[in-house]
């Protein structure tokens, strides 16, 4: 799968995707809602605005790995063992940002999802996405979440584990994770490229 | 391509306390804070650089040295200034996807 972002004059970006690229994205969009979750107040939509508001954050490091590294510790060093007074404060940040942090996640993969809703390919056409500046850095976002949720999944922590990826035979049952995070890869660098020009 | 999933196996579970501690007040308040952000395999080189300049307002260049700090020596202290600037940047750098921490710069 080749998929490279393309700039477009004037601003944003385009790359052409085929069915299978779409129901990708789509669907590990919607598993990355579904991880972060609906937020204060549910998804029942009956919530109050202004409790959503003052509601406050968890103030213990979700337990999903995945999770684990999209919301870390504000405080302490990752190498060592944080004190007391590092967790505390670490808890306290995590009170205070956390439900931010998840909407805005939520939002970026949330604007992934419609933009690929409303793209038609089928049989031999790929259909073209088209990205404005605005969608782009959300895209942008949404990617790097998303490759960050694979990653975690693979156990990808130091940069030998990378390497590691490239070589790993087609018979392996994380082939098509592997398979995912590259290709996301490939789009997330072409799309950066997008926007720093 | 097979089946690709980030859903974990089992549902996670959060336990939120119910009680809330009162945080102490930092002991040096003359002594100013840093924002680190830390290498990790997964953030794109050409990401992190858009990110400092985006964010913070860096040059090319110097969002370009802070990058190459992180991936080589493994953390760059990126921004400094009061406890609750350093809290926003760290927000803004999760926010992001990036792996940063902040502690008082006592060195």
């Amino acid at each position: 799968m080749a998929g490279q972002f393309e700039p477009v004059p004037g601003g944003g970006a385009a790359v052409a995707l085929d069915e299978v690229e779409i129901s990708i994205l789509r669907s590990l969009a919607v598993q990355l809602l579904e991880l972060i979750g609906p937020g204060p107040g549910g998804a029942d939509g009956a919530e109050d605005p202004l409790a959503d508001l003052f509601a406050e954050g968890p103030s213990e490091p979700p337990t999903d790995p995945v999770l684990q590294r999209l919301f870390p510790d504000a405080y302490g060093d990752p190498e060592a063992v944080p004190d007391d007074q590092l967790k505390e404060y670490s808890a306290e940040f995590r009170r205070f940002t956390e439900n931010d942090l998840r909407a805005g996640k939520r939002e970026n993969a949330l604007a992934m999802v419609r933009s690929l809703d409303v793209l038609t390919a089928g049989g031999d056409t790929d259909a073209v996405l088209k990205l404005s500046v605005d969608e782009s850095r959300q895209w942008l976002g949404s990617l790097n979440d998303l490759r960050l949720a694979l990653a975690a999944r693979l156990d990808v922590i130091a940069d030998e584990d990378t390497d590691l990826l490239y070589r790993l035979p087609d018979s392996d049952p994380r082939k098509p994770m592997v398979m995912a995070y590259l290709w996301l890869g490939g789009l997330q660098e072409t799309l950066v490229e997008t926007l720093m020009a | 391509m097979g089946q690709v999933s980030v859903a974990p196996d089992v549902s996670p579970v959060e336990v939120k306390p119910e009680s809330v501690e009162e945080v102490s007040a930092v002991t040096e308040p003359d002594v100013p804070w840093v924002t680190i952000v830390h290498n990790d395999p997964v953030n794109l080189m050409s990401y992190v650089t858009y990110v400092f300049q985006t964010y913070f307002g860096y040059s090319k260049d110097k969002a370009h040295k802070l990058m190459l700090d992180v991936h080589h020596k493994g953390r760059a202290v990126v921004s400094s200034g009061t406890r609750e600037e350093m809290e926003r940047d760290v927000q803004a750098m999760h926010g992001y996807g990036l792996w940063a921490t902040m502690s008082q710069d006592r060195t």
